[in-house]
């Protein structure tokens, strides 16, 4: 195995793209080295991102959030702007695993991996982050929702790598919130989640949403009837029914040992209404 | 091919060959003879190999040797001053908080990381903060204790 630690980005898409055999990405490993030490995968190359400054970086731009893909989870909840525009995002990336682990992983590094379980990636998507995509043929941008296409599989090409997630701008009266559900109180995987984002008016009628479901399907879940459910509304029971009713309908899980298809779909429901609750709230509605 | 690295552990420089798919807690245990930090599960779940990198607590069995280049690591050698043990340590032994011991020095780092970043945790705090240390003798009730007790001493209450 090859081990090269490139200081720019355009280094490291040129040691991914002359890769003769096998080559992966190193961020916070937590994921990466597991597969190695389990004979999963038996790189030839391992392209170290964390060398690279604008990777190690969450920087406030413009028009809104820019987090390096190096950034551990742990940094994401040390950055107080970070924290008070997307508590439910760094909630989110936070949950992962211990907080030995929260000091390596990244939230690109969730993506990436394209566990249907991944805590960060329906908080990402509910706040309708971007990946930037650089690679041999230049720099693209994507909604995350369009990188995992499969288990374990992700949109990228050969030679590719994710630079930067992109955060929005923050409206004011706007919250986040994500839940997830575990048979424990720590250090689990998802067998439900839920993440949803919303902004409010003067009045308190929600005039945006993106509510995003975990592991209730091959790949996260954006849900636009759950969105369009409580658009318009002053989050009511009735439109919180409705949400309800379209999680649960979006849902497509696999029975497994952590949870059924019957247990998933109706928790859906359940999760999608009470973030959206913490988010109305956090957003200053009454 | 192994690959030569130069890095600082527990305030020393220090410089190791190793192979670049090496962990650093194989680097620690077999190469440099820092037997600390333990291996329990290889993967990140038990927290027997917890260790400090540039501040920020991990486990060591996450992390390749060739990544400590030029950073600084802190491991559970280096809490004791000379003979003197870390509050940690002595309450560890006042308080019974090991049957094992396998678990200990992962739980060490872990208190020393939690109380640096929050002097004076909750029971809740402490057990949140600690999730990430697996013990299977002691029930975890001495080792919250022995904690909570550390950090008392430390704040010198």
């Amino acid at each position: 195995m090859q081990y090269e630690a490139p200081e720019t980005t355009k280094a490291a898409v040129s040691l991914l793209a002359k890769a003769k055999g096998s080559a992966y990405v190193l961020a916070g490993g937590s994921d990466l080295l597991v597969r190695m030490r389990t004979g999963f995968i038996e790189p030839d190359l391992v392209v170290d991102i964390k060398r690279i400054k604008s990777m190690s970086e969450v920087k406030k731009t413009a028009t809104g959030f820019s987090i390096g893909a190096a950034v551990p989870c742990a940094a994401l909840g040390e950055n107080k702007a970070l924290v008070k525009a997307w508590p439910g995002l760094v909630e989110a990336a936070n949950l992962i695993g211990s907080k030995q682990v929260q000091g390596r992983c990244t939230i690109t590094g969730n993506m990436c991996n394209a566990g249907p379980a991944a805590d960060s990636v329906p908080a990402m998507v509910a706040a309708g982050a971007r990946a930037v995509i650089q690679g041999p043929k230049g720099k693209r941008v994507i909604p995350v929702e369009q990188v995992a296409i499969a288990p374990g599989k992700t949109s990228l090409k050969r030679g590719e790598l994710v630079e930067l997630i992109l955060l929005p701008e923050r409206k004011p009266k706007s919250g986040d919130a994500y839940l997830r559900f575990i048979p424990r109180s720590e250090m689990d995987i998802a067998v439900v989640s839920a993440g949803v984002n919303l902004t409010l008016d003067a009045k308190g009628v929600v005039t945006s949403a993106r509510v995003a479901l975990g592991a209730v399907a091959p790949t996260v879940l954006l849900v636009d009837a759950a969105a369009k459910a409580i658009i318009g509304s002053k989050l009511d029971d009735a439109a919180l029914e409705k949400l309800g009713a379209a999680a649960s309908a979006a849902c497509r899980p696999i029975d497994d040992k952590r949870g059924t298809i019957e247990f998933r779909t109706k928790v859906a429901a359940v999760l999608a209404k009470r973030a959206a609750k913490i988010a109305y709230k956090r957003a200053g509605g009454k | 091919m192994a690959v030569l690295v130069s890095t600082t552990i527990n305030g020393d420089a220090v410089e190791f060959a190793c192979e670049p798919d090496e962990t650093l807690l194989d680097v620690l245990r077999n190469r440099l003879g820092l037997t600390g930090s333990k291996e329990g599960c290889a993967t990140g779940d038990c927290g027997a190999c917890s260790v400090e990198v540039d501040g920020r607590l991990i486990c060591s069995c996450l992390m390749l040797g060739v990544e400590a280049e030029d950073r600084e690591i802190e491991t559970v050698e280096g809490m004791a001053d000379g003979a003197t043990l870390h509050p940690l340590q002595t309450k560890f032994i006042e308080h019974a908080a090991l049957q094992c011991g396998v678990c200990t020095p992962g739980f060490l780092v872990a208190a020393k990381a939690l109380l640096a970043k929050n002097p004076d945790p909750s029971e809740e705090e402490i057990r949140f903060g600690l999730a990430g240390n697996l013990c299977r003798c002691t029930g975890y009730d001495k080792i919250v204790r022995a904690v909570q007790d550390a950090a008392k001493e430390m704040r010198g209450a």
